[in-house]
């Protein structure tokens, strides 16, 4: 009989993702030790703390190259630069978000979320709940459990951890975009959608792992590699498990045809659980894609790389085309969400490793992600921003004017719009033209010509925006809410953070080249 | 290290445009002013700098990880565009000064979009590398969006959409040319870099190893162009957008930023794509006398002034595109003295109907006549920006219009000869127009509305621009001392394609 040996485990060089998850852990026992009186604040300080030393921990071992680059956690976890990187951003924009969700003044004295989300909406029980003050305080702990599957799915090295990962970032998520505090059945009914296709995908995506499986005789993603370069069996089941893959990952990125869900979702959603979901879920999805088709399906890309050529396409076409006709903004910014994930996997088909001092595919989609998130988590904390006596607007027509009544916050949406819609002078602008290069270098001239033309049309989608704001008479009604510091700090970073990648890209670039060496 | 002298001149309007964004409301457009006429002495400093042989070129790492550079320097056409640039601002300014704010929209917002947009312009002109050209090159249409979008007439917000739109199309289908370039400069000399200096060879080599993607890479180029300079059938947005902007836009768009179109072929089609550009300069050569005959056709239709003045610059950057397209170095040297000298005069025309129009209320041209009589002095310059317009010998605009045909006539007498026709049709409506506003009986309104002639301000906006119009038609060597060195380093380019300047006799081939 064999001796059994201790697994390893990495404690130090793994903390980043341990501090998130014992901070989501001590969130629940802070709801059941803790006055309910003092429970928001100690939630906020422990999701800052845990930010703090989780970031540090992560400098820490980035610092130390030796020990801190390589397989941990027997093999299943894979730490390398774009780990490294894709954390750091993750810990970055969780933490922005997790800030507008603790903004209570701008509801006077309301956070965004219901006051009893198990109540009936219209109940007695709701207005009991509402006039009594109560407070879901749980969000913060239910987004950082999500923050940790997130964490562990980009650096997931055997589909079976990235699975688990998958469904511990999606279950927290189904039940935040529940806990709306106004229009609660829209919210509702956005997390049964949310929950039933997330459910459906990730079927889809197991069944895809037991295929891979079946032909690779393997969860890890090397050993995936090896198989494929070394074929024994025919491929028909390796093609029918990627393309479950394909499609368990593209619903999360909210890709065209697994998109439907993103606009309800995104509209239903609190808002803050928006901003979240847009940049923190599609940075997650998108890592996880393409580590999993870089390291595991490399060797196949010449079967995969046409396909998602075609779903970058039509995403980015039916993404500015739909945004078009959008007359709500959150709507508008959920396709425009879905057009971003067009022009991302733009430079993943590209699948070009660096040479010559060029950046590589996944340099430039984590340049690509780095400016859309910023720009992401400022426009919605805006949208949290914009009120009138019922809470927040949405309709398009009621941002009309804002440019007036609010210079400086119209004037940083404008930002984020050009950002967006890819002018120079903003980091969405070397975005583009990062991953254009991408795909270029890699073959596909066409497709830039495509994301060309897509570009244009997004350009109007944003313009638009900017002309209501600027050029249209003032709507009645509608103000700026008095938002607290909560808000205004991932307003004002979001902002910055935009004309800085704009004006000088150069670090960040070199930061996302240097790094950006996956490991098997 | 020397002083960078070139982003010290293009940062100060940017620093003005910023002073602006305080609150300083009194005194908004003193600071304005200011920081224009400041621009105007560093922009003239740079001249006497470059005259006297200084090494201008400034270079230094921008992204490190794309191999673009920040590079900056000048040649005789750059610097040409540059003086165009800050000598316009100043008089813009002046011209504007009265101008009526709605809501945000005030004066000051006006004079700092005004001082971003002539920093970026003057980048544009700069730029030695090209990312940084086509970063400028999109940047400019921000702050001039907002210029049509907040200062203009009724339907501004859709022709500042309009402007923005085309512009756009045309720039997106030029970054795609650029990153096909750039992505084959790695293959073929394994360096990433964006520097204008080290793509002028690679275009050649290119057009010899892959002549059909060369031709479709210098497109996309020329396409961005084509609709920047507009030319017929990508000209509409420029009536659009003159007709509702301030007369004052209008001189910075049609005199400062149409001209990166024209800028733009020469310093990019003609230097980096010698055979393609050979390839297509049939084509624009046909393009360019349907823009000549079609605008000059379609002013002497127009029946609102600043429409009339749209069209009439249509017809003139087809003159522009023709004497590029010709390759003679007389054409290229007229093309480039064109630009600047209908800077000038549209300047002088666009502002002198906005006086016109500041009184009467009105561009449509029934809506003058006798206007000589109750204003004798705006009149005059008017009159005087007219014939500038048409090209009268005396006038800086003939020496250009005689060099570009020169040069059409020693390559094709034919296009010459039909390009002719525009200076013909030139006379018939700017003279028709003349005729139509200024003489004959007083009208009622115009009586009512003209109440005072031309006012000191006004008078020192129109002076400057006509003295310097009547300088370069009587003295053009100021200018084409820079400009023709430039025009032979143009020819050189061409070489490649056995293009040369035909000898005298040889025309008629």
């Amino acid at each position: 009989m064999n001796p059994i040996t201790a697994p390893t485990f990495e404690w130090l060089q793994l903390a980043p993702v341990l501090v998130v998850l014992l901070a989501a852990c001590l969130g629940i026992v802070i709801e059941a030790l803790v006055p309910r009186a003092l429970r928001f604040v100690s939630q906020v300080a422990l999701f800052a703390l845990a930010a703090v030393v989780a970031f540090g921990f992560l400098v820490v071992s980035w610092n130390e190259p030796k020990n801190s680059i390589g397989l941990m956690a027997m093999g299943s976890i894979s730490l390398d630069g774009p780990t490294y990187l894709m954390w750091g951003a993750l810990i970055i924009f969780g933490f922005l978000s997790l800030l507008i969700f603790a903004e209570r003044r701008l509801g006077n004295g309301n956070s965004s979320f219901a006051a009893s989300a198990a109540s009936v909406p219209g109940s007695p029980a709701e207005t009991e709940a509402g006039v009594a003050r109560h407070e879901h305080t749980e969000v913060f702990p239910l987004a950082l459990f999500s923050l940790s599957g997130m964490m562990v799915f980009v650096a997931a090295n055997d589909l079976l951890t990235a699975f688990v990962a998958l469904e511990v970032m999606s279950l927290p998520l189904y039940l935040l975009s529940g806990m709306a505090r106004r229009r609660r059945l829209l919210s509702q009914e956005a997390a049964l959608k949310y929950f039933l296709l997330g459910a459906l995908s990730s079927a889809f995506f197991l069944f895809g792992i037991a295929l891979v499986y079946g032909y690779t005789g393997s969860f890890d993603l090397g050993r995936i590699n090896d198989a494929i370069t070394n074929p024994v069996y025919g491929a028909g089941l390796l093609y029918t498990g990627m393309a479950f893959l394909a499609i368990g990952l593209l619903f999360k990125i909210g890709a065209v045809p697994f998109h439907n869900w993103v606009p309800d979702v995104y509209v239903g959603a609190p808002t803050p659980v928006t901003g979240f979901m847009a940049i923190c879920t599609k940075l997650a999805a998108v890592g996880a894609t393409v580590r999993i088709f870089y390291v595991a399906l490399g060797a196949e890309r010449w079967s995969w790389q046409p396909l998602l050529a075609t779903v970058a396409v039509v995403t980015m076409a039916l993404g500015v085309v739909v945004a078009l006709t959008q007359t709500d903004m959150k709507r508008l910014l959920a396709y425009s969400s879905i057009s971003h994930a067009g022009f991302i996997l733009v430079a993943v088909v590209g699948a070009t490793s660096g040479s010559l001092g060029q950046l590589t595919s996944f340099g430039s989609i984590l340049f690509y992600l780095v400016a859309y998130g910023f720009a992401t988590i400022a426009a919605f904390a805006i949208v949290t921003m914009v009120r009138d006596s019922t809470g927040e607007v949405h309709a398009i027509s009621g941002w009309a004017g804002l440019g007036r009544k609010n210079p400086l916050l119209a004037g940083i949406f404008a930002v984020l719009m050009l950002s967006f819609a890819g002018i120079p002078l903003t980091g969405g602008f070397i975005g583009k033209w990062a991953v254009f290069s991408a795909a270029w270098r890699g073959g596909y001239s066409w497709l830039v010509l495509a994301a060309v033309a897509a570009s244009l049309v997004a350009a109007y989608v944003y313009l638009r925006v900017i002309v209501t704001m600027f050029f249209a008479p003032p709507a009645e009604g509608v103000t700026v809410g008095r938002a607290s510091g909560l808000t205004w700090v991932p307003v004002g970073l979001g902002a910055l953070a935009t004309a800085w990648l704009g004006l000088f890209p150069g670090p960040l670039l070199d930061l996302v080249d240097a790094a950006s060496i996956f490991i098997r | 290290m020397t002083f960078p002298w070139l982003t010290f001149l293009g940062l100060v309007p940017l620093v003005g445009a910023g002073v602006l964004c305080l609150p300083v409301k009194q005194i908004a457009r003193g600071i304005g002013m200011v920081f224009a006429l400041l621009t105007a002495a560093v922009g003239i400093g740079v001249w006497v700098l470059y005259a006297g042989g200084a090494t201008l070129t400034e270079k230094a790492a921008w992204i490190p990880a794309f191999g673009a550079w920040w590079a900056v320097g000048l040649d005789g056409m750059a610097l040409v565009m540059v003086l165009l640039t800050v000598a316009l601002v100043p008089v813009v300014l002046l011209a504007e000064w009265k101008l009526g704010g709605r809501g945000r929209w005030t004066p000051q917002a006006f004079f700092a979009l005004v001082l971003a947009l002539e920093s970026l312009s003057l980048f544009v002109f700069m730029a030695q590398d090209v990312l940084l050209f086509y970063l400028f090159f999109e940047a400019t249409l921000i702050p001039m969006y907002f210029l049509i979008g907040g200062f203009g007439g009724a339907r501004r917000s859709f022709a500042a959409m309009k402007f923005l739109l085309f512009s756009l199309a045309g720039g997106l289908v030029m970054l795609a040319s650029v990153i096909g370039l750039y992505v084959w400069s790695v293959r073929l000399t394994g360096t990433a870099t964006y520097l204008l200096s080290d793509w002028t060879q690679l275009g050649v080599q290119l057009a010899q190893d892959n002549p059909d993607l060369t031709k479709w890479l210098m497109a996309g180029f020329l396409i961005a162009f084509i609709v920047k300079a507009p030319m017929v059938p990508v000209h509409t947005w420029l009536p659009t957008a003159t007709e509702e902007a301030t007369p004052g836009t209008s001189v910075l768009l049609v005199g400062i930023l149409d001209k990166i179109g024209t800028f733009g072929m020469i310093k990019f089609c003609l230097w980096l794509f010698p055979q393609a550009s050979a390839w297509v300069a049939p084509a624009m050569v046909v393009l360019a006398l349907i823009s000549i005959i079609y605008g000059a056709v379609a002013a002497i239709g127009s029946t609102n002034l600043l429409r009339l003045v749209a069209y009439t610059s249509i017809s003139h950057f087809g003159f522009m595109v023709l004497g590029i397209y010709t390759f003679t170095s007389t054409g290229i040297a007229g093309s480039v003295f064109y630009m600047v000298n209908h800077g000038f005069s549209t300047a002088a025309l666009f502002l002198v109907i906005g006086f016109l129009i500041s009184r009467r209320g009105s561009a449509l041209v029934t809506d003058f006549g006798g206007v000589q009589k109750v204003a004798p002095v705006l009149t005059g310059v008017f009159l005087m920006a007219g014939l500038s317009g048409l090209a009268l010998p005396g006038m800086s605009s003939f020496v250009s219009e005689f060099m570009v045909l020169a040069g059409a006539w020693a390559r094709q007498p034919g296009v010459a000869a039909v390009a002719v026709l525009g200076t013909v049709l030139a006379a018939v409506y700017i003279l028709r127009m003349y005729q139509r506003t200024m003489t004959g009986p007083v009208t009622p309104d115009v009586e009512r509305t003209f109440t005072a002639d031309a006012s000191t301000r006004e008078k020192w906006v129109a002076g400057p621009v006509l003295a310097v119009i009547l300088l370069l038609g009587f003295v053009p060597n100021i200018a084409l001392n820079v400009i023709n060195p430039f025009a032979q380093t143009a020819m050189e380019h061409m070489s490649v394609v056995q293009v040369a300047d035909p000898k005298p006799g040889e025309e008629a081939k």
